[in-house]
């Protein structure tokens, strides 16, 4: 009988053995993140034009100050519903654990990527679930505020000392998102082997054993369990095609 | 206005009474904001609602629609008890001192010789006593009981404070603080100026309204001073021209009646007019009324006037009954006497009384023919547009004609404005579409009916075919043909008084003033009183000199002012008996011991001396009549009244009704509903968004003032569950309407004879054209019955009820 | 040959008969939205003012109709909703608006009627043009008028919240803010605002700031000595002054005017979001930047050896042929 998910998410699974090869996120995942990505990335350069007159020039990106202004606020209407796409996917998993309290602790390790002195891990690290909760709040936040200042369907939703401390509180929460947006850029760039888990949907055995390597025990034992499938896989040969 | 709007600027104290000048005359306002600003006036506002006048005036009362006569006889009473008189003025320039007929009196509301039958006063007793020459007895003394003076203290008795309270709704304190203002400018160097308008003559007693301010100010010793006067806001921008040229039912141009039936011959007209001075040395200028009147006869007829014909007075209409007043005329329609109606620049279905009658009543004719340069409702009047118009077309056989005219922008000429000024304009735009000019079109009526007469003849062919119609181009007089045919002309050589030789006119000259009429022939002006607007010299009133020489605010080389540009009627009046201003800082005109110097026109002679000739030259007396003899109708002195519909008995006698010599036509007397069922005072009024029924089809008014509302007090809204901005439904025996609400504190309920008088406020200027919203007007719910000296209807006061109306309308 | 034309003095002048070129000139700027450094301009214009004295406004709208006439807007033909306001608030089409307030004078127990026209009040410093990251959107002149140039308005609502007199309106199909402009266009040809021209008693007056001040203290004397003695100008020193004054009878309270501000001024988080946070955020921002960067150039990369990858598959192999039970086990152990 197959183990149950503990550190896993449905689809992820050992995929090959020769290489080994990991299975981190299904197509429809990967789609997600990069639709939301995309919106961050417009959200974060028209936003950074409205917040900073020396930065207005990025608004000849989209067309003009004009077509950034209805721009923003659409993009960000689309990032909400994208980004609760994933919530709704990772929430689960991002879920604190006890060994995310070592983790942290030993912060400097992990920016030395001193990796064997860390605990092991589940699917995400401590500071991955940082994105993940620190996006999730400020997306939230950045909505609710955004929209009370969406000059052209909410004029007048809210008072105008209640959208002056909106505007505030958008910016600022727009900066946070900028921090956390740079942090997982850079870590995925930083951390080598990590983007292929979002153009292929693939890490190696090795990048599993190095970063999850309680997710890449558990996917292990769900191979080992599965019954019919047991001698194909010792082939080496690929179980499905993804 | 006996004065001008720039004159306001000279006053103490503005009295808005009987109008809402901030809002219905706001450019002519400045003037009173002038006088506060450098003049430290002061401004008072009395009013049922607190309106835009009252919202920057300095004390506001309110009073009780149709209340005015108490309240301003209480005011002469407190100024009698309490030496608040202009005793030089009062003795020297009015009536005060005249002995009056030991049979004259008043009692129980009413006058001597009042017969119920008629409803008419035998006014024999409202008289002087004369002595054998036919002049006044007079009592300098002031002691004889029989002088106006006396009378007139008896008279005014009555209206004690509390009286006047109790009446009008005004808190008495308040009454008092005004009393004591007023009182103030009865001192010789203080000067009150009264603003009135609609809100005075739109009563069944309009006309005493005016006079009981006209007496307080000549106690006060007010009239003829720069910053003083009775001043009536013209309602229109050139209502004062069209009282003047004569457009009512019964006058001719320059304040000439019209002939009655009664006056067969001119010299029965001359001789009811002759106007002898009642005093030796006296001038009284209606004695050269021949001049003028023949003088007014040759421009209509020409060289068809001659003194064999009378100078074609034949040929004028002769009047049956005193007037054909609007109320009269509609009231012949509606049964069915009357087959065309021509109506010229005016919207009766809006603008007269008892809308549902006037409906009927254009259902009735054969013919109505509209010359207007806007979509009238009148002309609309047989279209259904459901609740605001609510007639069926098919019913309706009267044949309707639309003959497009221009606005005063799209044409040359002058427009009077009320303080008597001629101001000409220039056309500044080309009329739209087919509009045509008033005159042009007037002109081709005439042509073609005199055509008519030519080819197959017809009734009373003479003053058709005997018209002088001398014009350049007869199809379309111009502006200034007819300008100049009203200034007047020589026809003949004019010799000069003191030097036969000369001629001060040569034949064919335009003349320079009144002075220079003839009453044998050898002179034409068409209204004698425009004489000097255009002369020799050019156009008058086309001058533009803002040059205000003794900064009194006369303007003498702006424009042209009728009479002989004199710019503050009764001027002579401003100085005292030896010819010196009562006031020297206010120096209007001066004695110099030879001739009248200064900055306005004298109204007397320039070389009359000034002990001799008394200014109100008008009157045969020469002075001011605070005793009116037989002049008006319903009494020599003001007495109260109540409105026709009236919240509560008239306190003097209680089974009378409203003006007890007003007219009313008996289905107009049913049409009359009593405060138990209908408890409510509406009163009518205009809005400063709008011009009555003209802007509304002006996008801009439009968005200013869209939609028609009525106001009412937070407590009357509280009585009848009325919500602000909620629908109402406003109704009486005549009408109904349906309006927003307005829940406003600037309306009290009034306290009147123990009883809470709730004021329900209705503008006017909605109607089911245009761009505003479609609306009512007042006039579904107004009295069809006027006032008893010149019938003008009684809008300002009707009984309604009211209540909150629910869902939509369906337009 | 066409002259400059003069600086305005009065609204009172008439306007000129012969063509003028505009004597308001790019280089009378002063303050440009979202930018930096305007260049000083060339010369210093008078400055101007428009005087309400609240005490002669008779509420009529003439400054209404004016203004809508003038600048050819079209507001919509509304409906009454129980109130003389109509429109019933500034919109894009209505760029000044009468209010009227019905107030119980506690201490006389009268009521008064206070009328006052509301818009734009072109303050010294004004919230719009600091709220505003368009660039050339706001400009203020150096005679005080703040004017919005609606070439470059992006339509954002930001002067909206950076107003403290709540004014600037957004068109719905422009997208672009409007409000008044002190008739720049008229003022740039010597002539007074479209209101000022209009108002029949003068309640609006118009000419140099200083002219302004001294008959609106001409004013206060008079409405003192009627009683008033609160009464005073309306030049609000919290937002530099403004080049819109009042004259009002009860100047201890603006609030009671249809809510004028009793003391207006930028908002502090109007300041905090266009002052410090844009220069904070700018620097946190660059900051993260930089870290990251430094990270990348001095920290070794993160890489997954070869003998990880080696331990991987031993372990995998491990795992996948341990016994379940044993499995289950380690699994329990790992837990």
């Amino acid at each position: 009988m197959t183990e149950k998910r503990v550190d896993s998410a449905p689809g992820d699974e050992i995929e090959s053995e020769a290489p080994l090869r990991v299975f981190r996120y299904r197509g429809f995942t990967r789609a997600n993140h990069w639709l939301t990505a995309g919106c961050m990335i417009v959200l974060l350069l028209s936003g950074a034009a409205f917040f900073h007159p020396s930065l207005f020039w990025l608004t000849g990106l989209f067309g003009g100050g004009q077509t950034t202004r209805w721009l923003h606020p659409l993009v960000g209407v689309l990032l909400f519903f994208s980004f609760m796409g994933l919530f709704l996917q990772m929430w689960r998993l991002n879920l604190p654990r006890r060994e995310d309290v070592e983790w942290s602790l030993k912060i400097g390790d992990v920016l030395k990527g001193n990796e064997e002195n860390l605990p092991e891990l589940g699917k995400y690290n401590a500071g991955q679930k940082g994105v993940f909760w620190g996006m999730s709040g400020l997306i939230m936040v950045l909505i609710v505020s955004g929209v009370m200042i969406w000059e052209e369907y909410f004029p007048n939703l809210v008072s105008i000392p209640v959208r002056r401390a909106a505007v505030v509180v958008h910016a600022l929460a727009a900066l946070g998102s900028l921090f956390i947006f740079i942090a997982h850029v850079y870590a995925a760039i930083w951390t080598r082997g990590t983007i292929s888990a979002m153009t292929r949907g693939t890490v190696t055995g090795g990048w599993a054993f190095r970063h999850h390597r309680k997710w890449f025990k558990e996917l292990a034992r769900r191979k080992r369990d599965e019954p019919s499938e047991g001698a194909a896989e010792a082939n080496g040969a690929a179980v499905k095609p993804r | 206005m006996t004065n001008a709007w720039t004159d306001i600027k000279n006053t103490d104290l503005v009295i808005v009474m009987g109008g809402n000048a901030a809002e219905a005359h706001p450019c002519g306002f400045k003037w009173v904001t002038e006088a506060k600003h450098h003049n430290g006036a002061k401004l008072i506002v009395v009013d049922p609602r607190f309106t835009r006048t009252a919202s920057v005036a300095d004390v506001y009362a309110p009073v009780r629609p149709g209340s005015d006569i108490a309240w301003l006889m209480g005011v002469i009473r407190y100024c009698l008890k309490n030496d608040k008189v202009q005793w030089d003025y009062v003795k020297a320039y009015t009536n005060a001192t005249y002995l009056i007929r030991e049979d004259f009196g008043w009692s129980e509301g009413l006058f001597t010789g009042y017969d119920e039958e008629k409803r008419d006063f035998d006014r024999s007793s409202w008289e002087y006593q004369m002595d054998d020459q036919g002049q006044p007895l007079t009592d300098p003394t002031l002691t004889h009981p029989r002088c106006v003076w006396n009378l007139l203290k008896e008279h005014v008795e009555v209206y004690t404070p509390e009286f006047v309270s109790n009446l009008t709704g005004t808190p008495i304190d308040r009454y008092l603080q005004i009393c004591g203002m007023i009182g103030e400018t009865s001192a010789k160097d203080k000067v009150m100026t009264s603003l009135y308008a609609l809100g005075w003559t739109q009563h069944s007693k309009g006309a005493q309204n005016i006079r009981g301010m006209a007496m307080l100010q000549l106690i006060l010793g007010n009239i003829g001073l720069p910053g003083g006067g009775v001043n009536a806001l013209r309602g229109h921008a050139n209502i004062q021209g069209l009282t003047d040229i004569g457009l009512l039912s019964h006058m001719m141009p320059g304040y000439m009646n019209l002939p009655t039936e009664r006056e067969p011959e001119l010299a029965d007209w001359l001789k009811a007019r002759e106007n002898k001075p009642m005093f030796p040395g006296q001038t009284s200028f209606w004695r050269n009324t021949d001049k003028f009147m023949v003088s007014f006869l040759k421009s209509l007829w020409g060289e068809k006037a001659q003194a064999e014909n009378d100078w074609g007075y034949g040929w004028l209409p002769k009047l049956d009954v005193p007037y054909y007043d609007i109320l009269r005329v509609f009231d012949m329609m509606d049964r069915g006497e009357v087959n065309l109606y021509i109506c010229q620049g005016f919207n009766p279905l809006l603008s007269f009384p008892n809308r549902a009658k006037l409906t009927s009543a254009l259902s009735k004719l054969k013919l109505l023919v509209s010359i207007d340069p806007l979509q009238t409702e009148t002309v609309n009047f047989w279209q259904d547009h459901g609740i605001y118009n609510d007639v069926d077309p098919t019913k309706i056989m009267t044949e309707v004609i639309e003959l497009p005219s221009t606005c005063f922008a799209e044409d040359d000429g002058a427009t009077v404005n009320s303080g008597r000024w001629l101001q000409w304009h220039w056309q500044a735009a080309t009329p739209p579409g087919s509009a045509k000019h008033d005159t042009w079109i007037m002109a081709q009526l005439f042509l073609r009916v005199k055509k008519l007469y030519e080819e197959e003849g017809g009734a009373n062919p003479e003053p058709i075919m005997s018209l002088s119609w001398d014009y350049h181009e007869p199809e379309n007089p111009h502006p200034e043909e007819l300008a100049k045919e009203m200034n007047g002309r020589a026809l003949a050589d004019l010799p000069d008084p003191n030097d036969p030789t000369k001629a001060i006119r040569k034949a064919g000259e335009l003349l320079d003033n009144f002075g220079q009429l003839r009453a044998d022939g050898s002179t034409m002006s068409g209204c004698w009183i425009y004489a000097g607007s255009w002369t020799e010299a050019g156009n008058m009133m086309a001058r533009r000199d803002n040059h205000d020489e003794g900064g009194v605010g006369t303007y003498l080389g702006w424009t042209f002012a009728w009479p002989a540009n004199r710019r503050i009627l009764y001027n002579r009046a401003s100085c005292d008996l030896q010819g010196k201003p009562w006031d020297p800082k206010r120096k209007l005109l001066e004695w110099n011991g030879a001739r009248w110097e200064g900055f306005d026109v004298p109204d007397i002679s320039p070389t009359a001396k000034p002990e001799e000739v008394m200014p109100f030259i008008m009157n045969p007396e020469g002075t001011a009549r605070l005793f009116s003899r037989k002049l008006l109708r319903d009494g020599p002195f003001p007495t109260h009244m109540e409105p026709w519909e009236s919240p509560i008995q008239n306190p003097f006698n209680k089974e009378m009704r409203g003006n007890p010599v007003g007219r009313i036509f008996p289905q107009d007397l049913a049409q009359l509903g009593t405060s138990e069922e209908f408890p409510f005072v509406g009163t009518s009024y205009r809005l400063t968004e709008h011009f009555h029924y003209w802007t509304k089809h002006s996008k801009t008014n439009a968005v200013l003032q869209p939609e028609f509302f009525v106001e009412i007090s937070v407590e009357l809204a509280e009585l009848r569950g009325i919500r602000k901005g909620g629908r109402v439904r406003i109704w009486n025996k005549r009408g109904e309407i349906w309006a927003k609400a307005v829940v406003t504190k600037r309306i009290k309920p009034l306290l009147c004879d123990g009883k809470e008088v709730h004021v329900v406020g209705v503008p006017l200027h909605w109607g089911f054209m245009g761009a505003a919203r479609k609306g009512f007007g007042p006039n579904s719910l107004t009295v069809f019955a006027g006032d008893a000296n010149i019938d003008t209807p009684e809008s300002k006061v009707f009984l309604v009820n009211i209540e909150p109306a629910s869902g939509d309308l369906i337009a | 040959m066409t002259t400059l034309a003069p600086e305005p003095l009065t609204a009172a002048s008439n306007p000129p008969t012969q063509p003028l070129e505009s004597n308001l000139l790019p280089t009378d700027v002063r303050r440009i939205s979202a930018t930096a450094h305007v260049p000083p301009p060339t010369r210093q214009l008078t400055e101007v003012a428009k005087l309400i004295d609240v005490s002669k406004c008779i509420g009529c709208k003439a400054c209404q109709s004016a203004c809508i006439q003038w600048n050819d807007t079209h507001p919509a033909v509304e409906e009454n909703v129980g109130i003389y306001e109509n429109p019933h608030d500034l919109t894009p089409d209505m760029f000044t608006l009468m209010r009227f307030a019905e107030w119980e004078n506690p201490e006389t127990n009268e009521l008064e009627w206070l009328i006052r026209k509301d818009g734009c009040m072109h303050c010294e410093d004004p919230g719009c043009l600091k709220s505003c990251p368009a660039p050339g959107a706001i400009v203020q002149y150096t005679n005080g008028v703040v004017d919005f140039i609606s070439d470059n308005c992006i339509g954002c609502g930001y002067c909206v919240k950076g107003c403290p007199f709540d004014v600037p309106r957004i068109h719905k199909t422009a997208h672009v803010s409007k409000k008044c402009t002190l008739c720049s266009d008229r003022i740039a040809v010597g002539q007074g605002p479209a209101c000022a021209k209009a108002c029949p008693t003068q309640c609006i007056t118009f000419g140099p700031k200083e002219e302004m001040k001294a008959l609106a203290a001409e004013r206060v004397e008079d409405l003192k000595e009627r009683g008033y003695d609160n009464a005073g100008l309306y030049d609000p020193q919290g937002v530099g002054g403004t080049h819109v004054m009042y004259v009002l009878h009860h100047a201890d309270k603006p609030s009671i005017y249809s809510g004028l501000p009793d003391d207006p001024r930028i908002s502090p988080l109007v300041e905090a979001w266009k002052g410090p946070a844009k220069k904070l955020g700018l620097m946190a921002a660059g900051a993260a930047f930089l870290g990251s960067a430094l990270h990348g150039i001095f920290a070794k990369p993160n890489e997954v050896s070869e003998h990880e990858e080696e331990e991987a598959e031993e372990l995998y192999e491990d795992i996948v042929h341990e016994a379940p039970e044993a499995a289950e086990a380690s699994g329990e152990a790992a837990r």
